[in-house]
């Protein structure tokens, strides 16, 4: 047995999350309540890898399908966008600044990675606190802060801008490739491509947007709704609450993860964020142009945007031959059913994007698979 | 090595001329102090009989100083450990450096008696070695080659393809602790008491656990892609399977956190001061047992077993009950924000 | 979605605070969340708290599991 944590230095509002007898209760009472065959799509590439991390797909009963959507947001960044952030690589004049997600994405013809070893100066970040203090120790260059996530994630992007504003930082700029949720949502729906009974909405965008914006899926499409959060129990709880409003014939928005999101959800957060941003289309890998689903940074903050800023030559865009990460996005496929799965497609060399991602479907199901 | 605060290293230091020599022969090798070296020949002559193990390993970690060690440390620990995994016992080492002009005299010290100390603890000698020093920008501060000679008793065959389904699998202690200290310094983290590198020799280890079982499979230190590659690489070797159980591997909790904040699994981290083995099931736990007494060991713990069920792959069987692969690193670990 | 992670507020200064996870702490901006006080947990992502965690529902949750696995053993 490893050494057992004292009770005051475990992970809060983690550890507890994870408990395994916990875990057994919630799945007897999912396989009591399970009658109809329903087909359940996890929203988030973070969900995804609860589920393939902790073996649950094994654990649920036949009658529950899962499949994978489009919640990632750096397998979901189209080939024209990444190759905008890959040819600003090459500007010497410009530091790039990046979370370490996007640096193995292939674009049609390199990588920030390959950009790095060309001469890029091209620096992983965890924070845009990071990034601007870049730029504040390098004034004579300009700083490129490569934007993507979702709601999560813009907010914090957006207080960056406002902090450049007040402290007249003006080497800073980003590249907004920032995705809003709901949108996708509603035109997956739309296709008529999947046919779902249940979604897991995305706990951590819905602490910023609150639950309510997920309200349309229940009422227009008659898809049940759970929010919820990111450890195992969480998972369970939202399968067992949809499955309940299933088998009811109720399909609304629940909350799961009470800990973390409320209907109305973080309005400072909200506010900063449409402040600073406007929805825009946004181009989706294997959804094409989604209309609002993405952010562009205001007129009154232009002097931000590395696209209004910079020439940027992304050169032509190549959609590499037999990948199919759109489809699985779109969750129409599997990894299974892609021929390069494996073979030419693998971690080390990947030809999309949802095998380099640490939350990819192909990441997950190559890493995590089962026997 | 006696030098002032501010004095640096210079391309001069690694030419062969006069400041060269004053290096060695007041700086290096005082502190390594055999005989062996101070001849000072262009090699180090010994005798050996009986099967040699020989390793080498180039180690160019940033930062060079972190918590629980420096490069110096690591270089001497790292070729150490590769001996020790082969069974022998580690005699004489060399230790080259390459150096940026402008390195200065106070860190090589610090370094240097680094080396000097794990040596020691390890009961070898540094018996040669090489110098050389280069351009600004031409290295990272400074890199360091190490390469190791050991003896390796009669009858010891310890390889990553002895393994046998039934074996037992087991872990010298924490997993994760080095990485965690170099990302921790790498990244900013701050800890309310500090995770160390757990970067040590595991020599003595080794031959504790030697006294105690002739039916001692495979060894191997968990480094760079942490136990997760290294049980790959048993699976592969032998043709096996191996399953290892979630709730057995020991984490310290600062580890556990620290992969949580930055998004790691604590089977990909790397270890410095850890090893894996693979024991005949009758001998395992009088392994542990022994284990458990030494300096290095005292987490020790069977983490798991070999199987014949899927050759060449690791399963984990989580604490909720599911199995699931536990693939080999890929590039290399990145943290991550979604 | 995204890695957000929950962490205890030790200090507060302005927009910023330092907050502990674990044993590991880490100065922070609670720019997007100015109810959050010393003693909250919230949820840190890329350097900012988005949410301050609401400990009685976490609490409502557990309980709710504890419930589960009592019906369960009935």
């Amino acid at each position: 047995m490893p050494p057992q944590p004292q009770a005051d230095s475990i992970m809060k509002f983690i550890d507890e999350f994870r408990d395994a007898d916990m875990a057994r209760g919630v799945l007897g009472q999912i396989r009591r309540q399970s009658r109809r065959q329903v087909r359940l799509m996890e929203f988030c590439g973070g969900h995804t890898v609860t589920i393939m991390r902790h073996g649950i797909r094994q654990l649920l009963p036949d009658t529950i399908e899962m499949l994978s959507g489009p919640g990632c947001p750096v397998c979901v960044t189209a080939n024209a966008d990444l190759d905008k952030a890959i040819a600003l690589a090459a500007n010497p004049e410009i530091i790039i600044t990046s979370f370490g997600d996007m640096l193995k994405v292939p674009g049609s013809r390199s990588s920030l990675q390959q950009a790095r070893a060309d001469g890029g100066d091209v620096r992983i970040v965890y924070s845009t606190l990071d990034a601007l203090q870049v730029a504040r120790d390098n004034p004579d260059r300009s700083v490129v802060f490569i934007g993507i996530g979702f709601e999560t994630t813009a907010p914090t992007i957006a207080a960056s801008i406002k902090k450049a504003e007040e402290e007249g930082i003006g080497n800073y700029h980003i590249l907004s490739l920032h995705k809003l949720c709901p949108p996708v949502i509603k035109a997956l729906l739309d296709s008529g491509e999947v046919k779902l009974d249940g979604l897991i909405c995305p706990g951590h965008v819905s602490a910023v947007i609150g639950s309510r914006p997920w309200e349309f899926a229940a009422h227009d499409y008659g898809i049940a709704c759970v929010v919820t959060g990111f450890e195992p129990l969480d998972v369970l709880l939202s399968v067992d609450m949809l499955v309940n409003q299933i088998e009811q014939g109720k399909p609304t928005v629940e909350i799961a993860y009470r800990r973390g999101v409320t209907p109305d959800g973080n309005l400072t957060a909200q506010n900063l964020m449409h402040a600073v941003f406007e929805p825009s289309p946004a181009a989706w890998r294997g959804m094409g142009t989604v209309p609002g689903s993405g952010l562009t940074l205001r007129e009154e903050y232009e002097r931000f945007d590395a696209e209004r800023v910079f020439d940027i030559d992304p050169g032509p865009t190549v959609e590499h031959k037999g990948c199919i990460c759109g489809d699985i996005l779109r969750g129409v496929k599997t990894p299974p059913d892609c021929k390069l799965f494996r073979t030419a497609c693998t971690p080390e060399r990947p030809v999309g994007p949802c095998m380099v991602s640490s939350e990819g479907s192909c990441a997950s199901y190559y890493h995590y698979g089962s026997i | 090595m006696e030098a002032s605060e501010d004095e640096k290293i210079l391309l001069a230091h690694g030419s062969g001329g006069k400041l060269s020599h004053d290096l060695v022969e007041k700086g290096f090798v005082p502190s390594f102090d055999n005989p062996l070296l101070s001849r000072l020949d262009d090699s180090a002559v010994f005798e050996a009989t009986g099967r040699l193990a020989f390793t080498t390993d180039s180690y160019i970690v940033t930062p060079i100083f972190f918590p629980g060690g420096d490069i110096g440390k690591l270089a001497v620990c790292g070729t150490v450990n590769d001996l020790a995994m082969s069974g022998a016992t580690p005699l004489y080492l060399s230790v080259s450096f390459i150096i940026e002009e402008g390195f200065s005299f106070s860190d090589l010290s610090r370094i240097v008696t680094s080396i000097q100390q794990a040596t020691d603890e390890a009961g070898a000698k540094v018996v040669t070695g090489d110098t050389k020093v280069v351009n600004r920008g031409s290295a990272d501060r400074l890199f360091i080659n190490t390469a190791g000679v050991g003896a390796v008793a009669d009858g010891i065959d310890i390889s990553g393809s002895n393994a046998r389904p039934g074996d037992r699998v087991i872990l010298s202690g924490p997993v994760g602790d080095h990485g965690i200290a170099i990302m921790s310094e790498r990244e900013g983290l701050k800890f309310s008491s500090p995770v160390k590198s757990d970067c040590a020799p595991l020599n003595h280890l080794v031959s504790e656990m030697l006294q105690v079982s002739s039916d001692i499979h495979c060894l191997r230190d968990p480094t760079r892609g942490g136990l997760a590659t290294t049980l790959n690489e048993f699976a592969a070797q032998s043709g096996v399977g191996i399953v290892i159980h979630e709730e057995a591997v020991p984490v310290r909790d600062a580890v556990r956190a620290a992969c949580e904040m930055l998004g790691f699994d604590p089977l990909y981290v790397a270890n410095e001061g850890k090893l894996v083995a693979v024991v005949a099931p009758d001998d395992a736990e009088r392994v542990v047992g022994r284990m458990k007494e030494s300096r290095y060991g005292a987490d020790a713990a069977i983490i798991g077993e070999i199987t014949e069920d899927h050759p060449g792959k690791v399963v984990l069987r989580t604490t909720l009950g599911a199995s699931r692969i536990v693939d080999m690193l890929v590039g290399e670990l990145l943290p991550r924000i979604c | 979605m995204c890695l957000a992670i929950p962490v205890q507020i030790k200090s507060i200064e302005g927009s910023e605070a330092e907050v502990e996870f674990g044993g590991v702490t880490q100065k922070i901006s609670v720019l997007l969340t100015p109810e959050a006080r010393l003693g909250d947990y919230v949820l840190l992502h890329t350097g900012y708290a988005i949410s301050v965690i609401n400990e009685e529902q976490a609490q409502e949750t557990l309980r709710l599991f504890e419930e589960i696995e009592r019906l369960a053993e009935t």
